[in-house]
This record gives structure tokens, C-alpha cells and sequence, in this order.
């Protein structure tokens, strides 16, 4: 049922009200010592690593789709050995936490390559990581495309790749869209662990600061918002062109 | 055109959909209605009558070409078809002009202004217009069914291939359909049509091909068919459809 645009606000408004009071709540009942002032001092830090993590999420998150849409390419392909070995490396990659495929691939494989960039291999690392869980829902959504528009797309006369540009790509998408932003939220919030490979994002600079002023929440509470600042517009953004993208089919 | 099929198998899995089918028509067959029970064969025939489908066995020719039995020839032998399907088959995310204007711009390589052009003549023709820009939900069947044909025969298709089109349709939509394909078979398209409409059949086709099982019991003239059914199967076919209508 549609509901008018006032009570919208009102109940964003009582819900944000209730949320804050709880928080309120349990930090006065364990009498929290607040102490912002020595977090002020490393503001220009917080602000560095916040960039720095959005800016490697970002590249992250290029590189996951594409690797993403490369695995599903290859668990779709003709021949047997692709598929396996596509099918694998989703599997392990999916099955295996972040944190390990991290430090083997920066302490091991990445100085087996003599690559000293540890900011190039978390990058990559991170997404090949996102991208195994992107290659299942791209996987998903192109395998819904219905055996009849398959054969409307070969009786117009379209060619494979012309098939997958023009009818599967452009259906699958829409389909693909909630699941993909979901996957791309879970990036962002991931990338913090990069900073166990020595990459100096965000959670990095807080643990730096938190160090010094031995004040964690004042650090962790503006950590989880700069994230929240980015990931809720994103869910947001993805919800609009999915309403973009409706047809029924 | 003259249709020829020797021994043509196509199977799924250990079912045949056709089995041994052989058939051949007459030189004059113009308009040529493929008729049988459900699950007979039709559908699959007409599949591999427009390059759609590849048989396991058995060739095709039509005229003096034989169909080729590799996935390149197949593709350049069905862009010179065009396919109606009974689910329509439309494209649901593109609008019912664009449906039409893709596959002449991207596999017949006309430009945008022609490709939009003939397709815009089509859609009026078709009794489409005002509805250029809907999406096919927005479409009823009967108008989806005519937007199909419409992109069947926007690249001027050599064989006009409909598998039963007017199927999935309520009786006056299967009315308006019916009116496009007669006005087509008068214009002097080729056709080859799968339905179970069969005094539809009977006013259009020159030439009946009756399917039973995967086989070709019979093939003969419309004239024949109708009035002189050689077979006892095609009898009781003709009978049983006839009964209510």
C-alpha cells in the first residue's frame, strides 16, 4: 500500500529516535568513559585511510566483476576441464576465509612472483575473492533466462556472443542487480582486512589510533559510520535502478 | 518450394521427437500446414525445416539446397528465416519497435533510419499502431503474436516459419492472428505452419503434412488431405477435430 510521503518521514523519524535512545541506553547502563578529544588529533589520518579504502574498493570492485563475469563464462563453458576447474576455484575460493587466502597470497605467492606491491596483490586478492561470490549470482541470473528467449535469440539469427550482448546480458542483469550490490557492500567492509597484509586503510589507521589513545570505541563508532556513509547510499543507488530496470517478463 | 526430408531422426535424451521422418512435397507447396496430435512431431519438424535445429540423422533439402548440419551453416540458413513462436518469444526488455529494429541492424546490417523505418511500415501494417513503444507486457497476446510476426518478417525471410501461433490465444486474438497469416499466404509469402486449427488450415494450405509419432504418415495435397485422408490415423485425426467445430 503506498503511504504518503509525511508519514514516511515520521516513521523514519521514530525509528531513528527509538535506535538512538537503545544506544543511548546501553552505553550509559556500563558508564562509558568517553574521551574524543585525542581522536580529533588523527582526523587527517582517519580522513587518508577512509580514501585510501574507498579507493582500493572501488579498483577491488572493478576487478571482481570482471573476474566474476570470467568465472561464470567458464562454469558455462563447453569444455569439461574449463568448467572444473572454474567450478574449483569458485568453491575454494568461496569456501576458505579472506583472512588465509590474504596472507598466502601476499607472503607466499606474491613473493614467489617477486611482487612487492602489497597494495597491488590485496587489490587483486580481495577481488577474486568478491568475484567467486559474483560469478554464483551472475551464474544465477543468466541460467534464469528462459530456454525460449534462447531460441527467439537464435531464430532472429544472433550469433553466441550477439545472443549474450542483446537478450542475456541485458535480462540477466536486472536479475543479477540486488544480489551484485549486496556483494559489493560486503567488499567495502571486507577491504578492512587488508590491513593484516600491512595496506594502510582505514581499519588500519583506527587500530593506529586506537593504539595511541587507548580510546577504541571512540575510534570504532566513527570507523563503522564512514563505512555506513558509503555502503547505505550504494544499497540505495541499487534499489532506484532496479525500479529503473522493471519489466515484467 | 519443394520440401524433402529423408529419414530424419532428432532425439532428446531416449525419446524421438522424430523418428525416421520422410516426406516429400510437391514443387507448387507454397503455404504447407504440418498437422498431427500433440507431441507427434510437429514442432520439432518445423524446427528442422528452418535450420533452428539440427537432426541426428536424416537430411533436409528445400528446392535444390540441403540443409547443412554444422552450427555456422545452420546460423547463415535460419537468418533467412523468420520464426513465429506459440509464446510469442518476444524480447521483454526491449520495446516492441526495438524488438523488430535489433536483429535488422545487428545481423542484417541495415542502418538505423531503414531498420525503423521497416519496421514502423510492419507494425502499422500489422494493426500495431500507437503501440510501437510498449514494452510486450504492456502488449496483449493477440497484439504480441502480431509483433512477433512483424520481426519474423522484417528481414523479408525467404520461409515464414509459424509453430501453432495462435495456441496461447483466446478466440478473437486467434481471429486477429489468423487474418495476418491469411493476408500473408495471399500476398504470396512462404509458409510453413504447425497448428491445430484446422479449417484454418484447410482455407490457406496447399500442401498437409500429417505427423503421428515422429513418422510422416501422410503428405499430400490440402485438397487430399482433406477430403480423401489415406490413412486410418489421419481419418480419426480429422474426425475427432472436426467434431466441435
Amino acid at each position: 500500500m503506498p503511504v504518503s510521503n509525511a508519514r514516511y518521514a515520521l516513521y523514519v523519524l521514530v525509528l531513528f529516535a527509538l535506535a538512538a535512545a537503545g544506544f543511548y541506553g546501553v552505553f550509559s547502563a556500563v558508564a562509558y568513559p568517553w574521551n574524543w578529544s585525542g581522536v580529533w588529533e588523527y582526523r587527517a589520518q582517519f580522513a587518508y585511510g577512509w580514501l585510501a579504502t574507498m579507493g582500493l574498493s572501488l579498483v577491488a570492485m572493478v576487478v571482481s566483476i570482471a573476474f566474476g563475469f570470467l568465472l561464470m563464462l567458464g562454469r558455462r563453458a563447453a569444455w569439461l576441464p574449463v568448467r572444473m576447474f572454474c567450478g574449483s576455484v569458485v568453491e575454494v575460493v568461496r569456501g576458505s576465509p579472506l583472512l588465509v587466502q590474504l596472507l598466502i597470497g601476499h607472503y607466499i605467492i606474491a613473493q614467489a612472483l617477486n611482487i612487492d606491491q602489497p597494495l597491488f596483490t590485496g587489490i587483486i586478492l580481495l577481488g577474486c575473492f568478491e568475484g567467486a561470490y559474483l560469478a554464483e549470482i551472475f551464474r544465477g541470473a543468466v541460467e534464469s533466462i528462459s530456454a525460449s528467449q534462447l531460441e527467439a535469440a537464435r531464430a532472429v539469427g544472433f550469433s553466441k556472443a550477439q545472443t549474450y550482448r542483446f537478450v542475456i546480458i541485458p535480462q540477466a542483469l536486472r536479475r543479477a542487480l540486488p544480489g551484485t550490490t549486496g556483494q559489493l557492500v560486503s567488499l567495502i567492509k571486507d577491504s578492512s582486512l587488508l590491513s593484516v597484509i600491512g595496506i594502510e586503510e582505514l581499519v588500519q589507521k583506527v587500530k593506529i589510533m586506537n593504539a595511541a589513545n587507548f580510546a577504541p570505541l571512540e575510534g570504532y563508532l566513527p570507523l563503522a559510520l564512514a563505512y555506513l556513509v558509503v555502503t547505505l547510499p550504494l544499497s540505495h543507488l541499487a534499489r532506484r535502478l532496479e525500479g529503473r530496470f522493471a519489466y515484467e517478463t | 518450394m519443394k520440401l524433402e526430408t529423408h529419414a530424419v531422426t532428432k532425439r532428446y535424451g531416449a525419446h524421438a521427437a522424430l523418428d525416421g521422418a520422410t516426406l516429400t512435397t510437391g514443387g507448387e507447396a507454397r503455404v504447407i500446414a504440418l498437422l498431427g496430435p500433440s507431441g507427434g512431431g510437429k514442432s520439432t519438424l518445423l524446427r528442422v525445416l528452418g535450420s533452428l535445429l539440427v537432426p541426428d540423422e536424416g537430411h533436409v533439402s528445400i528446392d535444390t539446397r540441403t540443409l547443412p548440419h554444422d552450427e555456422e551453416g545452420a546460423l547463415l540458413e535460419r537468418r533467412g528465416n523468420g520464426f513465429v513462436f506459440q509464446g510469442y518469444n518476444l524480447f521483454p526488455h526491449l520495446t516492441a519497435l526495438q524488438n523488430i529494429t535489433l536483429p535488422l541492424r545487428e545481423v542484417h546490417g541495415m542502418g538505423e533510419e531503414q531498420a525503423t523505418q521497416r519496421a514502423l511500415e510492419l507494425l502499422h501494417r500489422l494493426g500495431l499502431a500507437g503501440h510501437e513503444y510498449k514494452r510486450p507486457s504492456q502488449l496483449s497476446g493477440g497484439q504480441q503474436q502480431r509483433a512477433a510476426i512483424a520481426r519474423a518478417l522484417a528481414p523479408k525471410p525467404r520461409l515464414l516459419l509459424l509453430d501453432e501461433p495462435t495456441s496461447a490465444l483466446d478466440p478473437v486474438m486467434t481471429g486477429e492472428v489468423l487474418d495476418v497469416i491469411r493476408e500473408l499466404a495471399e500476398a504470396g509469402q512462404s509458409i510453413i505452419l504447425a497448428t491445430h486449427e484446422i479449417s484454418f488450415a484447410r482455407k490457406v494450405a496447399d500442401w498437409v503434412v500429417f505427423l503421428v509419432a515422429g513418422k510422416v504418415q501422410e503428405s499430400s495435397t490440402a485438397v487430399d488431405f482433406f477430403t480423401r485422408p489415406q490413412t486410418e490415423l489421419a481419418r480419426q485425426y480429422l474426425e475427432g477435430l472436426s467434431k466441435y467445430r
